[in-house]
C-alpha cells in the first residue's frame, strides 16, 4: 500500500473550524489571502495582526504549531526566492551588519516573505481540518465545473497509487545495482519518467473502461453527496476575511 | 430455465490494427450458473469480457442480454444487466471514498438520496464491508478492494456477474472469503481465471477459449479431468492436485450455506 499523503495534511478532529463546510471555508481562506495580498508592504503591523487572525484560528480548531511549522517546509522555494532579492536588487543601498544590501530588495524580500508565510499557513489550516473529499464536495458547491473537480478527485485517489509505482521502480533499478549520482545517471532517470507517464497513461484507459462498464455517459460525477451551508456557518467563516478586511482598510487609510 | 442470461453468437473481432482476436465464439449462460472461463494468455478472453457489456463492438455476430441485443440504444440497460468486475480494483476504484465508489454506478441509473444509499449499503453488506463506507480505497488491503470492487457492481443489480481474474494477488485467506462470498450470491456469474482450483471450487460448468474460439465446454470436473486437453491449451493443474478426488470428496453445493454468510 502507499505510503498515504492523505492523511499527512489532515488533522482529524472535532473542533468549531472541523464542522464548518468545506466551501464557506474556502471561500473564507480565498477572501483572506486577497486581503493580505492587497495590503500595502509597509504597514508592518497588518501583518502581525493578521498572523494573530491565523493563530486565533488555529487555538479554535486545536491545530499545534509544530503540525504547521513542518508542513510549511512546502515554503522553502520562495523563501529562498526572497533571500535572494536583497542582493540582486538594483536602487539606494544600505548597511546591514557590514553587508550593502538593496533597500528596495529588502523590501520586495518582505513583502514576498509575509504574505507567502500567511496564505501558506491559511493554507495548511485549512488542509489541517477539512477532509479531501470535504474540499472536493465544496469546490462542486461553488460550481466549479465538473470535469476540474473530477480530475482533481482523480489526482487525490490515485497520487498513492502512482507514487507507490514510483517507489517500485525505483527498487527495481536499485537492485539491479544502479545508484544515481551525477549528470550519467539522468538518462536513466528520465527513462523511469518515461516509462511511469505511459503506465499512468495506461491506467488512465482503464479507468476509463471500468467508468463506462458502470454506466458512466461523460459529464460530471453524479455523485458526491452535498451539504447546503447554513447562513450561521457561512457568517462564521466570514469572520476571518471581514476582520482582516478591516485591519487591511486602516492600513491604508494611516498610511 | 428456458431462456439464456447472456447469448454469444458467432462473435468475431479484430482489433483497428488487423489482429484477430475472436474467431467466431458461441456462448450462452442460463440464469444461476456460474461458469469458469479458462483459457491461456492472449486467447481472447479479455476482448470476449469487452464485448459482453458493449464496450467493444463493430465485428460480426451478436450478444444478447436477457434477449435484448447489445448495442447502441441498448447500451445503458445493457452495462446495468452485465457487472463487469476488473482483475485490478485501482482501476475499478476511482472515488475518493469507498460510498462514492460503490454509489458510482447506481447514480449513473438516476438513483439519488434515500434509495441510493440503500443501495449502497446493501451491496457492501453482501461481501461484508458495511464498515468501511466512509474509508478512502487506497487505506484498504487488496482483497477488501476486490471486495469493495464487486460491490461496485453488485449495487447495480446486475443480472449477470463476469469476473476477470478475482483471484489474482489474494492471499489464501482472502482468496477463499472472496469464494465464500461468490457462492453467496444469487446471481449468474462468468468469471475468467487462470485458477484451476478456484474454478473447480466456484463453477459446475467450465469453457476453454484458445485462439479465439470455444475449445471445450463441459462440467468442471470432466474438463479438468482431461490431461490431453488441458495440455493442448497451455491449461495447467497446480503440482499434485487431483480434480476427480476434491470431486468426491466436496460437499454439494448449498444455497442455504452462502445465505447465512450474507444475511
Amino acid at each position: 500500500m502507499g505510503a498515504g499523503h492523505a492523511h499527512r495534511l489532515h488533522l482529524p478532529g472535532r473542533s468549531p473550524v472541523h464542522r464548518l463546510p468545506a466551501q464557506c471555508k474556502l471561500v473564507g481562506l480565498v477572501g483572506f489571502v486577497l486581503v493580505v495580498v492587497a495590503t500595502p508592504r509597509t504597514a508592518y503591523w497588518a501583518f502581525g495582526c493578521y498572523a494573530g487572525l491565523l493563530l486565533a484560528v488555529a487555538v479554535v480548531a486545536r491545530v499545534r504549531l509544530g503540525f504547521v511549522a513542518k508542513r510549511a517546509v512546502v515554503e522553502v522555494p520562495v523563501v529562498v526566492f526572497a533571500l535572494l532579492l536583497p542582493f540582486v536588487a538594483q536602487g539606494p543601498r544600505i548597511e546591514v551588519v557590514g553587508i550593502a544590501l538593496s533597500e528596495s530588495g529588502l523590501l520586495s524580500a518582505w513583502n514576498v516573505l509575509a504574505k507567502a508565510t500567511l496564505g501558506v499557513v491559511g493554507s495548511i489550516l485549512l488542509a489541517a481540518t477539512t477532509e479531501q473529499r470535504d474540499l472536493l464536495v465544496g469546490l462542486r458547491r461553488l460550481k466549479m465545473p465538473g470535469q476540474l473537480v473530477q480530475i482533481a478527485s482523480f489526482m487525490v485517489r490515485y497520487l498513492d497509487v502512482i507514487a507507490d509505482q514510483m517507489h517500485r521502480m525505483r527498487i527495481a533499478r536499485e537492485a539491479r545495482g544502479f545508484t544515481p549520482h551525477g549528470p550519467r545517471s539522468w538518462p536513466v532517470l528520465a527513462r523511469s519518467a518515461g516509462a511511469l507517464f505511459i503506465r499512468s497513461y495506461e491506467r488512465g484507459e482503464r479507468v476509463h473502461l471500468a467508468m463506462l462498464s458502470r454506466g458512466y455517459t461523460g459529464g460530471p460525477p453524479p455523485v458526491l453527496s452535498e451539504t447546503r451551508a447554513a447562513t450561521s456557518a457561512w457568517v462564521s467563516a466570514a469572520a476571518l476575511p471581514v476582520v482582516a478586511l478591516m485591519i487591511a482598510v486602516t492600513a491604508w487609510w494611516t498610511r | 430455465m428456458s431462456a439464456p442470461v447472456l447469448e454469444v453468437s458467432g462473435l468475431a473481432y479484430a482489433y483497428p490494427d488487423g489482429h484477430q482476436a475472436l474467431y467466431g465464439v458461441d456462448l450462452a449462460l442460463t440464469r444461476g450458473e456460474r461458469v469458469a472461463l479458462l483459457g491461456p494468455n492472449g486467447a481472447g478472453k479479455t476482448t470476449l469480457v469487452l464485448h459482453l457489456n458493449g464496450i467493444l463492438t463493430g465485428g460480426l455476430g451478436s450478444v444478447r442480454v436477457d434477449g435484448m441485443a447489445v448495442g447502441r440504444q441498448t447500451l445503458q440497460e445493457v452495462r446495468r444487466r452485465v457487472g463487469v468486475v476488473f482483475q485490478d480494483p485501482d482501476d475499478q476504484l476511482f472515488m475518493p471514498t469507498v460510498r462514492d465508489d460503490v454509489a458510482f454506478g447506481p447514480a449513473n441509473l438516476g438513483l439519488r438520496g434515500a434509495e441510493l444509499s440503500a443501495r449502497v449499503r446493501q451491496a457492501l453488506e453482501r461481501v461484508g464491508m458495511e464498515e468501511y463506507t466512509d474509508r478512502p480505497p487506497h487505506h484498504l488491503s487488496f482483497g477488501q478492494r476486490r471486495r469493495v470492487a464487486v460491490a461496485t457492481v453488485l449495487a447495480m443489480e446486475p443480472s449477470i456477474l463476469v469476473l476477470d481474474e478475482p483471484s489474482s494477488n489474494l492471499d489464501p485467506a482472502s482468496r477463499r472469503e472472496l469464494a465464500d462470498i461468490l457462492r453467496g450470491l444469487d446471481v449468474t456469474v462468468l468469471m475468467v481465471t487462470h485458477d484451476l482450483p478456484y474454478a473447480l471450487e466456484l463453477c459446475e460448468r467450465s469453457v476453454i477459449l484458445d485462439g479465439g474460439a470455444i475449445v471445450a465446454d463441459g462440467p468442471t470436473p470432466e474438463v479438468l479431468g482431461d490431461a490431453e486437453l488441458l495440455a493442448a491449451h497451455r491449461l495447467e493443474l497446480p503440482y499434485g492436485f487431483d480434480p476427480a478426488i476434491v470431486r468426491t470428496t466436496r460437499p454439494p453445493r448449498s444455497e442455504g450455506a452462502g445465505a447465512a454468510l450474507t444475511g
